[in-house]
Order: C-alpha cells, then structure tokens, then sequence
C-alpha cells in the first residue's frame, strides 16, 4: 500500500454514490432517446447509449482519462496514467484532495461517457453499427478528452477563470456541436422532410427524462468532489431549475398550441438540467430558479426553428445541449455570487468581465467540438461507411444491425437447431 | 368495376400513397399484413436462440375503381412501389360483382366515384 492521505469518509461516501447515480443516466438517456424513434429503431437507438458504457469505458480507462486530467501541458495531458497507471487508492491533488484516485477516474468516466452518448441523438435510424462503434471509440478520445483537460484538466480555459461547475461546456456544449457535425456528415433520414417520423412510445422518453433528473443530482452534486456545503448548492440548483424550465416549456406549449405536450414536459425537464448544470456550484438558489425559467426560451425557439430547416439533427441535441449549455454558461457568469461559491463573482454581483470569460470557453469548446467531430467521421467514414444502405434504413436499424425486433411476435419464427442443421417449427 | 389489391413494403406506402392521389384515386383502405413471398428468410438471434423469420410486414391496399381507373391505379402502383428488389410485392386485380355505397344507396360505378366528381 501506498502511504495514505487524509481521506475523507464522508466525501468518498458521496463520490461514490455520485458515480453509481452519474452512470444510471446513461441507460435513462437511452430510454429517453428511444421513445423519440420509430419502433424499428428502438433498440438501435437505446444500444447506442448503453454502446458507450462499454466501448468509451474501456478507452476512457485504457488512455482517455490520463490525457484529459494528467497535468500535460494546457492543450492536453499527458500518457503518465494510461492503463490507469498510478491511478491508486491515493488522493490525487489538485483534482480530488479528500478521496482516492480511482474514485476520482471513475466519476470523470461518467461524464465522458454519457456526453460521447448524448451526441447519439443527432444520428438515430441511419447510421452503420461497426461505424458507430469506432467512431465513439475515438471520439471520447480525440474530442472529449482535450475539452475536458482545457477547463477541467489544468488547461488553458480553467486558467483564464471559466467557470463550468459540471459541464456546461464540456458535456453540453461539446455535445451539442458534435451532434450537429455528426448530421451534416452523416446526412438525412431518406424521405426525411417528405415523411413524418413520430416517437414509437413516448412513455420511454417520460420515464427517461425522470431518471435523468435522479441521475444529474449525483452529476451536478457530485461535481463538488467532496460532501460539502457546494454540493448541497448543487444539489439545491438540480432541483429547482428543471421545475422552472418545465414551468415555462409547459406554457410556451400552451399558449402556441393550445395543450401541453408530454414530450413538451419532458424536454423542458432535460433542458432546465442542461442549464443549470455550468451554474449549479456557483449560483444562490433563487438566480438556479430564474436560470431555469429563461433557460427554456433559446431552446424551445431553436427546436421550433431547426424543424423547418433541411438539417435531420434528429432529436435535436443542438438545440437541448448545445444551445442549452451555451445558455447556461454565458448566465454562469451573469448570477454566480462569491458569498455563496467562495470563488468568483458575476455580473449582477459587479464582475461583468466573467460574462466574457464565459462566452470565450463557450466558443472554444463549440469551435473545436464541431470541427473535430468533422474530421473524425470523415476519417471513421474513409475506412468504414457510415451510413446504412437505403434498403436496411427501410427495415429499420434493429433487424439489420442487430438482428433482433424491440417487439416480437414470434410468429413465422423458425427454430434453427444447431445440431445437423434440421429445423422445428417454432 | 374492379377490386385492385395490392401488396407493398410498408415503407413505400407514403409513396403508393402521393402516386395515387396524383392519379386522382381517392377511396381506398390500407391495412398492414405479414406474409411470404420470395423474400430470403431473416436470420434473428436471443441469446442462445436462432430464429428464421419467415413473415415479413407488408401493407395491403384494397381500392375498389370503375373500368376507366384500373389502369393508371396499377401503373401508379408499380412505379411508386418499386425497389427492385425481391420482396416489392404484387398486385391483384379482381372483378366485381356489385358495389353499394351505404350513404346514399347508389350503385356500381356511382358508388365508387367520388363525391363531386363526373
């Protein structure tokens, strides 16, 4: 054993349980994506959240998380903890002083994992499986790894004061550039703008937005990296904003069309969650209430907007995350009060210059999200095709692509015995 | 009077659809049906289980025309439910011994031609 720090019981006791409640949301975000698809394509689009628990976890072990958090220089760490080399049963300073290393790698995992998923939704019922799979391989790597070190791992943008308590940059902003790259290389649906494509069960993406909102409180509270009064701030945060932007999606909805939309509910539950995540360390309680409820205009309007436009980001993370999280961080810099996060103020508070400090991370992270994203599926597409053939898009991803049906019936089914090959009715 | 039924791929339905209504062909009945034609068999695996799917989702349209309509309803029905491909379907079409509308009592070809239309 290696000589022990003063760990803390309390703190580790949290972080784990953050862990375990930060990778809950993965699946949840695969049910809430999965709702929104034709049944043909359930469980496609479901896979490709639980795809990343698998194959983003192993990168994230194998070499993600050292070039993101090793101290490197401000671009990007180094190679010191592939393999999780010297990722012990020791605090590791400055990332997290009170609890051992592995915890600390574990948790980022989440975030790495989950964000790489989230970028899923732009791509749904087209895209190849042995492509998607190399692609979020590469892309926690290649995309997510260097933003996180920017703001996170000691590089540039954590040093010029951005304030991003749980990733409103690295997770949402990054995402949602990405998913927006990923479309415009992938390209539409076929017959998308002919054909309506309607949510095959809409109590999935209900039932997924409820535990992601159980989820993002490890998420946001966890982001404190310790048990302590910042992550009860956090805590507090994740639970008012949603309920606010809920509030005002809900009424946008009603006085638009006359009804309140179930999907209407549950999007302004995720997106009120997006905004207040950058936020959720840094600001009082009241302005995460207020952040919540002005959240929900830039989203709700982009979402109205990007359906009447050629681009099939098809469950618009755009909108949600990117445009969600950029929201969030520029009104981190607007609320965040020093009394109530022992670091920096904001503009209300006489510190106009961390608005700009804001708007400059947003940009960094979009900038290169998007134009990295770019390069790699073209590079992903030179040796793979990304796309499924016209005919299999027509069928649907699950029974070309995976070979199995969400919903089956089994009748028609022919047992296929493996001994000698004879078959039996079913 | 003839009874055109035909056999499609569900997702070309929309186009079966947008062909007939250019066509002018407005009374019809769709519903969704698994059969076998000359398809190869789908191949599905659950765990330890291999299955051959031998019934395929099919969509079949039922449209009842007078003489004049039969042959541009085929000809919007093949061209818009063509892939190609094996598994593109078929179309029946069947005489008709008497046809009723139910509303007003009219008969044969009365009774399939639009309301409005001469």
């Amino acid at each position: 054993m290696p000589p022990t720090a003063p760990l803390n019981g309390a703190d580790l006791a949290w972080m784990m349980t953050s862990t375990a409640l930060v990778l809950l949301m993965i699946p949840a975000l695969g049910f809430f994506y999965g709702g929104m698809v034709g049944t043909k394509n359930v469980l496609n689009t479901i896979l490709m959240s639980f795809a990343t628990l698998a194959y983003c976890l192993v990168a994230w072990a194998v070499v993600g998380y050292s070039l993101a958090f090793s101290p490197g220089t401000v671009v990007i760490g180094d190679l010191r903890w592939a393999f999780l080399r010297g990722v012990d049963l020791t605090a590791s300073h400055p990332l997290g002083p009170s609890i051992p290393h592995v915890i600390y790698m574990a948790f980022q995992a989440t975030f790495a994992i989950i964000t790489t998923a989230l970028v899923s939704g732009a791509i749904v019922s087209r895209m190849r499986i042995k492509a998607y799979l190399l692609f979020i391989t590469l892309w926690i790597i290649a995309v997510y790894g260097p933003i996180a070190h920017w703001v996170w791992g000691g590089g540039w943008l954590g040093k010029l004061g951005a304030l991003d308590f749980a990733g409103g940059t690295v997770v949402h902003v990054n995402a949602g550039l990405a998913a927006l790259a990923a479309a415009l290389v992938l390209g539409n649906r076929t017959n998308y703008g002919r054909q309506a494509f309607l949510p095959g069960n809409v109590p999935y993406t209900l039932l997924g937005a409820g535990v992601l909102w159980f989820g993002w409180f490890g998420f946001n509270g966890g982001s404190a990296v310790a048990s302590n009064q910042f992550a009860a701030l956090a805590f507090a945060n994740t639970f008012l904003a949603p309920g606010a932007c809920a509030v005002v999606w809900s009424l946008l909805d009603l006085l638009r069309t006359g009804k309140v939309t179930a999907i209407g509910v549950a999007s302004g539950i995720v997106v009120g969650l997006v905004v207040i995540t950058p936020a959720s360390g840094f600001v009082p309680p009241i302005w995460g209430l207020v952040m919540g409820a002005i959240g929900a205009l830039p989203s709700y309007y982009v979402i109205l907007w990007r359906a009447r436009t050629r681009i099939d980001e098809s469950l618009d993370v755009f909108a949600a995350h990117g445009v969600g999280g950029a929201t969030g961080a520029i009104l981190t810099g607007v609320f965040a009060v020093k009394a109530w996060n022992g670091l920096q103020d904001g503009l209300i508070a006489g510190n106009p210059n961390q608005v700009l400090i804001q708007v400059v991370s947003v940009f960094a992270a979009a900038a290169y999200s998007f134009i990295a994203t770019f390069a790699l599926l073209k590079i992903v597409g030179a040796l793979t095709p990304l796309r499924a053939s016209v005919h299999e898009e027509a069928l649907g991803m699950d029974p070309t692509q995976h070979g199995e049906e969400a919903y089956t019936t089994g009748e028609g089914a022919i047992l296929v015995l493996h001994d000698g090959g004879t078959e039996a009715k079913a | 009077m003839k009874l055109i039924v035909a056999i499609v791929r569900p997702d070309k339905v929309n186009d079966v659809l947008e062909a007939l209504y250019r066509e002018k062909v407005q009374g019809l009945s769709l519903s969704r049906v698994q059969g076998h034609g000359g398809e190869l068999d789908r191949v599905e695996t659950y765990r330890g289980t291999t299955v051959k799917v031998e019934l395929t989702e099919k969509a079949r349209f039922e449209i009842g025309v007078s003489e004049h309509f039969v042959e541009r309803t085929v000809k919007a029905i093949m061209t818009a439910a063509r892939t190609g491909e094996v598994g593109d379907g078929k179309v029946f079409v069947l005489p008709v011994e008497k046809v009723y509308r139910i509303r007003t009592g009219e008969q044969d070809t009365a009774a399939v031609t639009p309301v409005g239309v001469e």
